[in-house]
């Protein structure tokens, strides 16, 4: 991919550039040591810093360029920072130190957090576009589309009763569809691969397929390394909020796989 | 693991570029690239919430709904909780204590429940701005839009929420000899101000509950004394004839006092405008547009930090 776009343009055009990122949290009341209210008022009666507020230094300083064209995988082991790090190129989470700079809008591939339960299937197509930045006449024209692709209609006229009554799988899947109705600059997918049944897996890959063509750059999180393998030409391996490797899949993955072997 | 630079990072992209080894900034100002997540201007913040009207519209609905989506009754609760809360303010009020605090006891019901209701939507305004960033960081975390439109959306949601109540409150109004006339239309103009000054106050209080979480306990108590100081079961002139009228200004000058006085005069006929404290719209649009400017640009400078952990 990368070496296509030198050919065309004759250079590589950079779409997210992070600079030494360093991504804090701030946890409230989960303090070390005793958690009674006397201990949370001699904390709060003292005046630290920060009281009562334990620090989770989830990134620690981060640096690459991505260049137009690059799909780039994140892995690493569980609580090593890769969503964070999706999240912080996406500017959801304010950065402690360092930049993030990027062409255009990158954005995170969800809207679980959108969707309201209580509501029908139909409203919440209608809501998490709303929500992704879409007109209503963009929803009116995909509508069909989305719930066609999530299969929702398959068993019956779901998509009129309330989300709560529809199993994981269902949910996952019109929530899947949802967020891939829309077109991305930068686009990010945080381990959404693993939704549905094979079936909608399968369809859910062609798609994410899709959206990569349409979009610049594409960042996947998983933990599947052969979906890593299928998708991406660049690795960024994450360890404890740093960046290990950075390179082709290939090194990359071998590297991975010879330190979880262990 | 042989040639680990010092940073712990082992390049083995061997591709080398003539902006190889440019600063990050001095690369990203070359191709255009901008900060992500910086703050827009505040020209530029308008135009991106104006283009999110329908989302904090449909928001605020989506909300609304699901409120009561579980109940067997559904939507009818929307009438049907304020129906109660009058009447048990009719019950307590009107037949147990007979209290009516220097009023009529025709224009004391309505008094009372118009009280009641317009102070809610301010209180419940308050109350869900602290919220509205705190309580959705799951959206904030994984969406991109301006963030005031989740205090937005809430201080709408509210006002849905009291256009039922004002059904309500039409019925005790001409139940208690309020007869429907001219003054009613000025309802529109105390309703839109009091939008404004209750959106402002939720934007301010996202801001402050983003930052401190703890004011959600906090605030039930803020805005208890606060409705016990503007006078929302009794009249301030009548309670505080004896007291200097300094106080008795400041308490009927205060917002919420101006707005519940402003619909009973509207709605209510025995009580007319010598009830009202001097200049009363100009302190009405005053409030109104202090809080709802001053709360926005104050939410607006914290908008790239909403969403930290």
């Amino acid at each position: 991919m990368a070496e296509q776009t030198d050919q065309q343009t004759g250079e590589r055009i950079p779409t997210v550039i992070a600079d030494e990122l360093h991504i804090v949290y701030r946890v409230h009341g989960a303090k070390t040591g005793k958690g009674s209210a006397t201990s949370a008022l001699s904390r709060i009666v003292k005046r630290g810093e920060e009281r009562g507020v334990r620090k989770v230094h989830a990134v620690k300083g981060v640096s690459f360029v991505a260049y137009r064209g690059e799909a780039i995988g994140l892995i690493g082991s569980n609580g090593s920072g890769k969503s964070t790090l999706l999240r912080a190129i996406a500017g959801l989470l304010p950065a402690e130190k360092g930049c993030v700079y990027t062409n255009g809008q990158p954005s995170l591939l969800g809207v679980n957090a959108a969707l309201m339960n209580d509501l029908t299937g139909e409203r919440n197509v209608i809501l998490g576009g709303l929500a992704m930045g879409m007109t209503r006449e963009q929803i009116r024209e995909r509508y069909e589309g989305i719930v066609d692709f999530s299969g929702i209609n398959e068993k019956g006229d779901f998509i009129t009763l309330p989300m709560r009554t529809y199993s994981s799988g269902m949910a996952a899947r019109l929530r899947f569809s949802i967020a891939a109705a829309k077109d991305h600059d930068v686009l990010m997918i945080d381990e959404a691969l693993a939704t549905g049944d094979r079936k909608f897996q399968k369809r859910s890959e062609e798609r994410i397929r899709e959206l990569r063509k349409e979009a610049g750059t594409v960042f996947l999180v998983s933990h599947n390394n052969k979906s890593i393998r299928d998708t991406c030409d660049r690795v960024l391996w994450l360890e404890r909020g740093e960046l290990r490797l950075d390179g082709p899949t290939d090194e990359v993955l071998k590297e991975y796989e010879k330190f979880t072997g262990k | 693991m042989s040639e680990t630079t010092h940073d712990g990072t082992v390049a083995l992209s061997a591709a080398m570029s003539p902006d190889e080894g440019l600063p990050a900034s001095r690369l990203a100002a070359r191709y255009g690239l901008t900060v992500s997540g910086a703050r827009p201007s505040l020209a530029e913040y308008v135009r991106q919430l104006w283009d999110r009207r329908h989302f904090i519209l449909a928001f605020s609905r989506a909300k609304l709904t699901a409120q009561y989506s579980q109940a067997k009754l559904g939507q009818l609760w929307q009438v049907a909780t304020p129906l109660l809360n009058a009447a048990v303010y009719f019950f307590i009020f009107g037949m147990l204590l007979k209290a009516n605090r220097g009023l009529p006891r025709d224009i004391y019901i309505p008094f009372l429940v118009t009280g009641v209701f317009v102070f809610t939507f301010t209180q419940s305004s308050v109350m869900a701005g602290v919220r509205a960033i705190s309580g959705n960081l799951g959206l904030v975390r994984a969406l991109h839009f301006p963030r005031a439109s989740l205090p937005i959306s809430f201080a709408l949601q509210q006002l849905q929420q009291l256009m039922f109540s004002m059904i309500v409150l039409f019925a005790v109004a001409i139940g208690f000899g309020s007869i429907p006339d001219l003054s009613w239309l000025l309802i529109a103009p105390v309703l839109a101000l009091q939008l404004l000054f209750n959106t402002g106050l939720a934007l301010i209080m996202a801001r402050a509950g983003a930052r401190t979480p703890d004011l959600a306990q906090l605030m039930p108590f803020v805005m208890r004394t606060w409705m016990y100081a503007s006078g929302v079961m009794f009249s301030i002139p009548i309670m505080l004839a004896d007291k200097p009228q300094w106080l008795a200004n400041v308490l009927q000058w205060n917002p919420a006092a101006i707005y519940m006085d402003l619909m009973r005069f509207a709605l209510i006929d025995g009580y007319g405008a010598e009830n009202l404290p001097e200049h009363v719209w100009v302190v009405a649009g005053g409030w109104a547009a202090l809080l709802a400017l001053g709360g926005f640009v104050y939410f607006w400078k914290a908008e790239e930090r909403y969403g930290r952990g």
